[in-house]
């Protein structure tokens, strides 16, 4: 990678987003897990059930703390390095992150300062709504965010205004319910639960493998397996609706993630291995799985799934016609006033306005689009396929832990409906190696999510290449060195004092819960 | 959408320019506090113990007060798109060690008590005051450069162009009112922890509330009289269009004429000055009376007061720029298009007041002095 502004910007917001997600995804299920054991503990007045809401809940504020520290650099991150991108797209994408605030953010940590200092000061209810509170504004959160995030991915619901150069707003309901951002919600926050399910099932597991705690545990992978299997389906299910969606919407990202250059007479095969090869822009030493590709993508058995080459010729067709829509909004622009646009030019917007983006991506080659050569059209076009090799593995290590995960969630749901989780001390140990896959799935998504959108910030509206800050090399390398410093920093402390409260255990140590319960309820009274 | 037509365009932007300046004085009267209380810990708790009562009268709400911030962000973004562009990219470096100092913060709240070891919870004590002082700083610094005008541009695409440097920015004009920030948010975080505490923790944030709220009364003096001297201000000189399209080019501004033409026009405007100074006054005989919850409360209006001083001085001026006055941010070209204002105002007025009711709630709940003896026996606080 070259150390151009754009290369470092993009750097910086990608270790700063994959960093944030590293504590997201926790505080998302987790905060579920703790809002349904406390509802047990409330429901039934057993007060094991409280000790492991306490126990999670430290664990879970660990966590929370780094998500929030992480979170308030992506929210201001957009303005400091893609100022380009914030003027041009502010209208919109601006609107979910502030209603996040307000609506999500505000409840969330709100409430989860009564959620730790709150155990003494309220009554149980009181506490279980604060829980709640937390959950549902750590969920929320998440739902504004993929409204955000999807608009990106399938920009509805706007359109182009030439007096103030920027996307405007023209249907704010169709931002909100793109489908895409629906389906992205719901997978995310699904992958976040299977990640806390994993968390709990595997520090659970190690205190039985160490013979402690042996009752939080028992109950904890309880609450872990199912919720972790309901997860691990849904992930699945609505990434395949994602991969759908794709199909319809970002064509270009579906045809990298599964290396097909050409298109196939339908329904498509599905490329299970190979090495792709971008220069010359073949696959080589496919395994192939016939049928399955185009089922999956068009969930038919007559539908072409177009493939790179052939989408390639089309965005050279919307070059052309994003060049028609530069020239008439430098008329415009030269006409002053609305009434003295001619008809013709108008028109002329009218018809290819929404291709004006594919104009910007000339921008790297010359200064005014209607300039370009044939050459760099071609050149322009061929720029719109995102490296395939890292799309095409990230991809496949995804889905291969989601399958994973639901054989592994469903295997402990059976050991615990047996109740013999106990039984095989090696699948126990399997569940504490576990703890981390996730964790690699999560970012392998956002990887395919967002490298798979390049070379456009905006799919089919923005480059990533014109949304930069006027910014210095040094500047942004200086940050870069700065931000990875303090959360690799950040980072290693808190899986420090994971460790020690894992090991420190729930308060109180080492009793068995049979001769806890009524000297608790006796000193309670 | 013809909904949205029911408020004009020009008084949707009046009413963000309010509610801009409502979140920037929420995020200053709740989270200000917090800031004010890092930047006093090391001073007035000298052991242990003092240190972790200090850090318990805010430990269960800063990270809700912290939002304030965040939503400052996400509503400048949504609702003055050209403003959070040019402001977070232009101040780059002094916007990456705000966010470095608020790092610190959260990570400093809850990791310093888990551990029993002094040179760990000295490090994170000194990490706390990093992330309330120098966020307090800086912002100051920041209201400091834009009363006197950006250096930066704008070509015909709208595209961000900055002239200035980092160094640039810590002018003796910026700097001043980077010291009026830290003073105000300091006597606001003495007297929470006045409210919060007893004993000698309690006397020693008095003393510096006492001491900080005369030092406000004098440096928001001396600022607006350098003000007055030093600083020329903007004014537009074209016919202006209020619901015209949010394009900053389409303008003309000449420098000079001052930022106190608004008072002589609309002299009731001088109620945000006053209230500045008549806030900090009452806020130091409070203190001096020994009542609590009155020193709070003032304080609170005397931030009120010195931050609106500032909006009032400049409008219809959101972001003046110095380098090119004519691509200066006002009220009438740099919001966001007439229907998202109107949309997320609906959003605001449905949940503001929810948000406003809960954070109530939730200060009633823990209404009371933070007990050092409960902090000790490990029940019922967290830090």
């Amino acid at each position: 990678m070259e150390l151009d502004i754009v290369s470092l910007s993009r750097l910086q917001f990608a270790l700063t987003a994959l960093y944030h997600f590293l504590f997201v995804p926790l505080t998302l299920g987790l905060s579920v897990l703790l809002a349904i054991m406390e509802t047990v503990y409330v429901m039934t007045g057993r007060l094991i059930w409280r000790q492991m809401t306490k126990f999670w809940g430290t664990l879970f504020g660990i966590n929370f703390v780094l998500g929030v520290a992480t979170g308030i650099v992506m929210e201001f991150q957009f303005g400091m390095n893609w100022s380009y991108y914030s003027h041009y797209v502010g209208d919109i994408f601006g609107a979910p992150l502030a209603i996040e605030g307000l609506m999500a953010f505000f409840l969330e940590a709100t409430f989860v300062g009564l959620f730790f200092f709150g155990w003494d000061r309220l009554s149980k209810v009181g506490h279980l709504i604060a829980t709640y509170a937390v959950a549902a504004g750590s969920n929320f959160s998440a739902l504004w965010i993929l409204i955000a995030n999807g608009w990106m991915q399938n920009p509805v619901g706007s359109q182009f205004n030439p007096q103030t150069m920027r996307m405007e707003v023209a249907d704010f309901y169709e931002v909100l319910f793109n489908s895409v951002a629906q389906a992205k919600f719901v997978h995310t926050v699904s992958a976040g639960y299977v990640a806390a399910s994993f968390f709990v099932l595997g520090v659970s597991a190690w205190y039985m493998l160490k013979g402690r705690h042996i009752e939080l545990a028992k109950r904890s992978m309880t609450v872990a397996a199912s919720f972790g299997l309901a997860a691990s389906l849904s992930v699945v299910v609505l990434g395949d609706e994602s991969g759908y969606l794709s199909s319809e919407h970002q064509k270009m990202k579906l045809a990298a993630i599964e290396a097909m250059w050409e298109t196939e007479p339908a329904p498509a095969a599905f490329t299970l291995f190979g090495i792709p090869d971008q220069a010359a822009r073949e696959t080589r030493y496919a395994i192939r799985i016939p049928w399955v590709m185009g089922l999956i993508g068009t969930r038919t058995l007559t539908e072409e799934i177009p493939g790179i080459k052939e989408q390639v010729d089309l965005a050279k067709l919307r070059i052309e016609q994003g060049i028609q829509a530069f020239d008439a909004l430098q008329k415009i622009r030269a006409a002053g006033s609305t009434t003295a646009i001619p008809e013709d030019v108008r028109n002329a917007f009218e018809e290819n306005g929404t291709r004006l983006g594919y104009a910007l991506l000339l921008k790297r080659y010359v200064d005014d689009p209607r300039t370009a050569t044939p050459e760099q059209i071609e050149k322009a076009a061929w720029d719109t396929v995102p490296m395939v090799a890292p799309l095409f593995w990230t991809f496949r290590i995804m889905v291969g832990l989601g399958m994973l995960f639901i054989l592994l969630s469903a295997t402990f749901f059976a050991l615990s409906s047996l109740r013999k989780l106990d039984r095989y001390p090696w699948l126990l140990k399997v569940a504490v190696a576990f703890i981390i896959l996730p964790w690699i799935a999560i970012e392998c998504g956002w990887f395919v999510a967002e490298y798979g959108r390049q070379p456009w910030i905006i799919e089919g509206v923005l480059p990533t290449a014109a949304a930069v800050s006027d910014l210095g090399v040094t500047t942004v390398l200086l940050t870069i060195i700065g931000f990875v410093a303090i959360y690799t920093t950040l980072l290693i402390i808190e899986l420090k004092l994971m460790l020690r409260a894992i090991r420190k255990g729930p308060e109180p140590d080492d009793e068995p819960e049979a001769q806890l319960a009524p000297a608790q309820l006796v000193a309670a009274e | 959408m013809i909904l949205h037509e029911l408020i004009s365009y020009d008084i949707l932007r009046v009413i963000w320019w309010v509610l801009l300046g409502v979140i920037l004085i929420g995020f200053a009267v709740t989270d200000g506090f917090d800031l004010g209380v890092g930047a006093l810990l090391p001073f007035v708790a000298r052991n242990d113990i003092e240190r972790r009562v200090v850090i318990n009268t805010v430990g269960p709400v800063w990270e809700g007060n912290q939002v304030w911030l965040i939503l400052g962000g996400g509503a400048i973004f949504a609702a003055w798109p050209q403003l959070y562009a040019v402001s977070f990219s232009g101040f780059y470096l002094a916007m990456f060690a705000i966010l470095f100092a608020l790092i610190l913060r959260p990570v400093g709240f809850k990791y310093r008590s888990k551990i029993e070891d002094p040179t760990w919870r000295s490090s994170w004590d000194w990490a706390l005051f990093i992330g309330g002082f120098v966020p307090a700083l800086i912002l100051g610094v920041a209201v400091g450069n834009v009363l006197q005008g950006v250096p930066f541009r704008l070509d015909e695409d709208l595209r961000i162009f900055y002239d200035g440097t980092f160094f640039g920015l810590l002018n003796p004009f910026a700097l001043l009112c980077g010291l009026l920030s830290v003073a105000m948010l300091v006597m606001h975080g003495a007297a929470w922890i006045v409210l919060k505490t007893e004993g000698v923790v309690a006397q020693r944030a008095r003393r510096v509330g006492e001491v900080a709220s005369l030092l406000t009364i004098l440096l928001f003096a001396l600022g607006g009289v350098a003000l007055w001297l030093f600083v020329g201000g903007y004014r537009i000189t074209s016919p202006i269009d209020m619901v015209g399209p949010s394009n900053p080019l389409l303008k003309t501004v000449a420098t000079g004429g001052g930022w106190f033409a608004n008072y002589a026009a609309h002299p009731w405007m001088l109620i945000a000055p006053a209230l500045g100074f008549v806030g900090a006054v009452a806020c130091y005989v409070n203190a001096k009376a020994g009542r609590e919850i009155g020193t709070l409360l003032w304080s609170k209006l005397s931030i009120f007061g010195i931050i609106s001083t500032v909006g009032v001085s400049m409008f219809p001026f959101i972001l003046p720029s110095s380098a090119d006055p004519r691509a200066g941010l006002a009220v009438w070209d740099a919001s966001s298009s007439h229907l998202t204002l109107f949309i997320m105002l609906v959003v605001t007025v449905i949940f503001l007041p929810i948000v406003l009711a809960y954070t109530a709630w939730v200060y009633r709940v823990l209404w009371g002095k933070v007990d050092e003896q409960a902090i000790r026996d490990d029940s019922g606080h967290a830090y």
